[in-house]
């Protein structure tokens, strides 16, 4: 499903923040991916949900070679891959709801085929009586849900998910595990970034670590 | 109807009536009510009554220049001189017969004495005895709409035929009164690009304003799979809306400025009103001129809409 091979990355002229990445992540695999701050988590996510493009090396993401895509056929991998962004990212002039559906708007789907849907999916990550509310008035933990929905609405085959849990008490962040293990069991691919050892250590999972650059892969 | 239809369709109902309370996608994809938009509709509709107000002041001067031009140069005079061993109102009355034989001629009007004496006053002041001076009298010949006679020709005759008379076809008045028109014109267009190129640059700018608040919008629709043509068409129908909206508001307010100015000339009647026609013609600036002030809105709305698509093409760029 995905495959690094000697992938590096730098910004600008500066030193390689990403340095000769070569992992697989196969189909319904479940990972997280850890590492010290700095070690470059956001930089392999941004490599992942292809708003970076790597200085070096191959990325092949569903079978495609992404340095060969057009725009238009990168947009159309982007929609097989769920993003839960760590500052959740929710457009502020659009209800819970909107949000939610907005994966779903933007290809053209017609808003009655998916209503009943992302109404269901609210009220499964324990968002039905917040459907018409405003991000501005959403808790922390709301969003951060919100965001997970939006991510999940369109059933990726890839799930990335960066801190989901940073900003939840320890049970919201239980339930939260729950929800991207039922995704993980439904077919998703899962990649969590996070540095909470004590969550990693609730679920045998492979960890993917970074450490100044580099990956290490314990199964 | 059999029960299993009555059963289905009841079903079907209570379907819609769930569907009915279920939430709707109400908000646009774009923020409609920003302060960053309502501010570009502010300086559009600013620009554009500006622009709009240039463009009609150009078109009046051109129009009252060519009334002008048309004015004078649709009359020439002819000047009859006393002469000692001459009679002039025979001089007067064959000069007159010669300029109505003349093709293209639509009226002569000899003036009489006392015509020509109260030309004089505003420099002689009144009660000078004028038959003491040797005042010259004048005819005055308009010429035929559309016509151009052959004025060398009818001086010729005149010369021949009445030695005391001389044309004068305001030929060096028209010249000088062309090259002051056609400076005054040169200025009002220059004039007017200037606030062209100003009104572009502030609507760009204030565009640019208004988009750099929608990045985090951009950059959403864009990772999540939106493609490219989808999200700028989305911004480009929003921008050109309010570039339409302030264009119309502007554009607008300059047309309503000039149909109440065209209204309020025809109040003024006497000295007033015939100084104000003098000057600016009907106040009216024509079907070109509210043809150049919509060509403008237009524009606008246009420049507001690629700029938005120009900014949207950069900022998913940036992204990657």
């Amino acid at each position: 499903m995905v495959r690094f091979e000697h992938v590096g990355l730098r910004y600008g002229l500066g030193a390689e923040v990403l340095r000769d990445l070569t992992f697989r992540v196969d189909p319904h695999s479940f990972q997280f991916l850890t590492g010290p701050s700095g070690a470059g988590k956001t930089s392999l996510l941004r490599l992942l949900f292809l708003a970076q493009r790597p200085t070096r090396g191959l990325i092949s993401l569903f079978g495609h070679d992404i340095a060969t895509l057009s725009a238009d056929a990168l947009a159309t991998l982007r929609r097989r891959i769920g993003i839960v962004f760590q500052d959740f990212r929710l457009l502020d002039h659009m209800t819970t709801y909107e949000n939610v559906a907005l994966p779903l708007r933007v290809i053209g789907q017609p808003e009655e085929s998916y209503r009943e849907e992302v109404v269901e999916l609210l009220k499964w990550v324990g968002l039905g009586d917040r459907i018409s509310a405003l991000p501005a008035v959403l808790s922390g933990g709301e969003k951060q849900r919100a965001a997970i929905a939006r991510a999940v609405i369109a059933r990726p085959q890839l799930l990335l998910a960066d801190e989901p849990t940073g900003n939840v008490d320890p049970n919201l962040a239980q339930r939260l595990l729950r929800l991207f293990v039922e995704l993980n069991k439904s077919g998703t691919s899962v990649i969590i970034a996070t540095h909470d050892i004590a969550l990693m250590d609730q679920f045998d999972a492979r960890r993917l670590v970074l450490h100044e650059g580099r990956m290490h892969v314990y199964e | 109807m059999s029960t299993s239809d009555a059963t289905a369709e009841a079903a079907q109902a209570r379907e819609r009536d769930v569907l009915e309370e279920l939430p709707r996608n109400d908000a646009p994809i774009v923020p409609q009510s920003t302060i960053s938009g309502r501010a570009l509709v502010a300086v559009v509709a600013i620009m554009t009554f500006l622009a709009s107000l240039t463009t009609g002041a150009v078109m009046l001067v051109r129009a009252a220049a060519n009334d002008w031009q048309s004015e004078v140069a649709r009359e020439v005079t002819i000047q009859v001189r006393p002469a000692a061993d001459r009679d002039i109102e025979a001089d007067i009355a064959k000069a007159a017969a010669v300029a109505r034989a003349a093709s293209g001629v639509a009226e002569v009007r000899p003036y009489s004495k006392e015509e020509g004496a109260r030309l004089l006053e505003p420099w002689l002041g009144t009660g000078l005895p004028l038959d003491d001076l040797p005042v010259p009298r004048i005819v005055v010949v308009r010429i035929a709409s559309g016509a151009s006679p052959d004025l060398a020709q009818l001086r010729q005759t005149l010369g021949e035929q009445v030695p005391a008379a001389s044309l004068d076809d305001h030929r060096s008045f028209v010249d000088r009164m062309r090259a002051m028109s056609g400076a005054m014109l040169a200025g009002g267009i220059s004039v007017l690009f200037l606030v062209l190129i100003a009104t572009v640059l502030s609507v760009t700018f204030a565009t640019r304003a208004a988009m750099a608040t929608n990045r985090p919008v951009i950059e959403v629709l864009h990772l999540i799979g939106a493609k490219d043509s989808f999200i700028a068409g989305q911004f480009q129908r929003h921008f050109l809306l309010l570039g339409l909206k302030g264009g119309l508001i502007g554009g607008g307010s300059a047309l309503a400025l000039f149909a109440l100015a065209e209204l309020a000339s025809g109040w003024f009647a006497g000295a007033a009103g015939d100084q104000l026609a003098a000057l600016f013609g009907s106040f009216s600036i024509g079907v070109l001129g509210y043809v150049a002030v919509l060509v403008q809105v237009g524009l606008i709305a246009y420049i507001t809409a690629t700029t938005s698509r120009r900014i949207v093409a950069r900022t998913i760029a940036a992204v990657h």
